[in-house]
């Protein structure tokens, strides 16, 4: 209890920092396209319930659906390769041919074969989520000591015993740590496949703010995609802490 | 039920190059129920042979017995400790206590009666919730040897288990260890560095020769396991005779005077 309270202080303190900076950095440029947080924040709590809520609620959609997909495919698949040397061999120069690709140049091709809706973004989304987690948990499976492996077997277990007391507990913080950054990229390649092609989500909202000159309403789009990021990473938070209990153990 | 019996074991390592004998035609018999220590200098093939024990390893040639059926893979009542724990951070003490009950697929109920009164047999009754990141070295080497009691092993392998702990922590478990053999009376094979571990907790003590690892001398030290005999003269010249044998292997030579035969007794080999 004592954590939320003091993260809570924390998101609190950090808001108002940002607000001053922002106005601070508003009355020195003095431009129509970047109003106050006084307008900005008018401006979203005006249009949150009319018309900003659904754009974040399709956006939210895309990154958890996303987010999930890829790693439900990727994490079995990369603990696999990590520990099997022979499965390896013959995928991970697959994997790193595809890999240094920023999946973000498939928009185009993705958008004509699956249309301006959900698929394309989830699709794309899934794409990089799914080879920073495909990297990560392989490195993660092949960096396991010997000895702990060793131990587990030498009380009987088989294969699957060992990757579910061993190599998955193993490498959750690892899959975690990929998951913040990964969801992090996600986030800003869904405002540009927004952006593009659709008519929903908070990057067509914030682009379509920009076309109409109404600045005040872009920015409500942009505190929207804050609120959007903190959702995600708070929700890993609580998902790592319920099943990474171990890190945060005090010595 | 359960002694260990080697014949003519030999097995070879294939490294970069060239293949590292590690064991040659290698012969042992340990009693049911007999407490043996192995001692020998570093690479004499002492962890090899625990691990061909366990069915960790199969040997290229020769065979090992437990209780006369041959060793082809890891046996239920064989427990393995090895050098760091073997524990898993990620589990909680009870969850490691119970873990080999666990891949066994012994039912959830005896799980944890069994784990719960190993935990209290080496005094970690009030800790089965903490991680093993929150224990002390020595309450995590008691933990691994919960483990062990909690599968009910009759046949106890020990790859140095007590290394890394300071003396004191150290003789605390020889201490737990003997406490527990003289209860259960479980064969058990002792892999150890030091001289004094050796003589306090084998019954024979085995000197291996280096690689590949033959048995070089055998010292019975029949009064292992009575009260004080940590104290005794007796286990002073045991101690004393064990590091002529490890010098003459070339394992210990400084503190040796030749002329004399005088030896420090000293912590490790």
């Amino acid at each position: 209890m004592r954590g939320w309270r003091r993260k809570t202080i924390g998101y609190i303190g950090a808001a108002i920092a940002i607000i001053v900076l922002w106005q601070l950095g508003a009355l020195a440029i003095d431009s129509r396209a970047l109003p106050g947080p006084v307008p900005a924040l008018t401006a979203f709590s005006t249009a949150f319930w009319s018309d900003l809520a659904p754009h974040l609620a399709a956006s939210t959609w895309r990154v958890v659906a996303a987010t999930a997909l890829g790693t439900v495919l990727a994490v079995p698949l990369g603990l696999m390769l990590g520990r099997s040397p022979r499965a390896d061999a013959v995928f991970a120069p697959l994997v790193f041919l595809i890999y240094p690709i920023p999946k973000v140049v498939f928009l185009p091709v993705l958008l004509v074969l699956l249309g301006l809706g959900d698929a394309s973004k989830i699709v794309l989304i899934t794409l990089i989520v799914f080879f920073q987690l495909l990297v990560t948990a392989r490195d993660a499976a092949r960096a396991i000591p010997a000895g702990s492996v060793l131990s587990v077997r030498s009380l009987g277990a088989g294969r699957l015993d060992v990757f579910r007391h061993v190599v998955i507990p193993a490498a959750l913080p690892d899959i975690f740590t990929a998951l913040r950054i990964g969801t992090g990229t996600a986030v800003a390649v869904l405002f540009l496949a927004e952006s593009i092609g659709g008519t929903s989500g908070l990057g067509y909202y914030i682009v379509d703010a920009w076309g109409r000159l109404s600045y005040d309403a872009m920015f409500a789009g942009i505190i929207g995609m804050a609120l959007l990021g903190v959702v995600i990473y708070e929700l890993l938070e609580l998902a790592e802490a319920r099943l990474c209990r171990w890190t945060r153990v005090e010595r | 039920m359960a002694g260990l019996v080697a014949q003519g074991v030999s097995l070879a390592y294939t490294g970069v190059g060239r293949d590292t004998v590690a064991l040659e035609h290698f012969d042992l018999s340990v009693a049911e129920g007999e407490p043996v220590a192995i001692i020998g200098p570093s690479g004499c093939g002492k962890s090899t042979l625990l691990l061909l024990a366990s069915g960790m390893l199969c040997p290229d040639a020769g065979r090992l017995l437990v209780g006369g059926k041959e060793v082809t893979g890891p046996r239920l009542a064989t427990a393995l400790i090895l050098q760091d724990f073997g524990l898993l951070p990620w589990k909680t003490v009870f969850h490691n206590a119970a873990l080999g009950l666990e891949v066994r697929r012994v039912t959830r109920a005896e799980r944890r009666e069994r784990a719960m009164s190993s935990l209290a047999r080496v005094g970690l009754a009030e800790f089965v919730d903490a991680y093993p990141g929150e224990l002390s070295g020595g309450m995590r080497q008691r933990l691994a040897v919960a483990r062990a009691l909690a599968l009910d092993a009759d046949l106890l392998l020990m790859d140095e288990p007590l290394s890394a702990l300071d003396a004191l922590t150290r003789e605390d478990l020889q201490d737990l260890l003997l406490e527990l053999w003289r209860q259960r009376r479980h064969t058990c094979v002792l892999v150890t560095h030091s001289i004094e571990e050796a003589v306090f907790l084998g019954r024979r003590v085995i000197v291996l020769s280096p690689r590949p690892g033959r048995v070089s001398a055998v010292v019975d030290n029949p009064r292992m396991g009575e009260p004080g005999y940590r104290n005794t003269s007796e286990f002073y010249e045991r101690c004393v005779e064990l590091r002529r044998l490890l010098a003459e292997e070339g394992a210990v030579g400084a503190l040796v005077d030749r002329e004399t035969g005088r030896v420090e007794v000293g912590e490790g080999a």
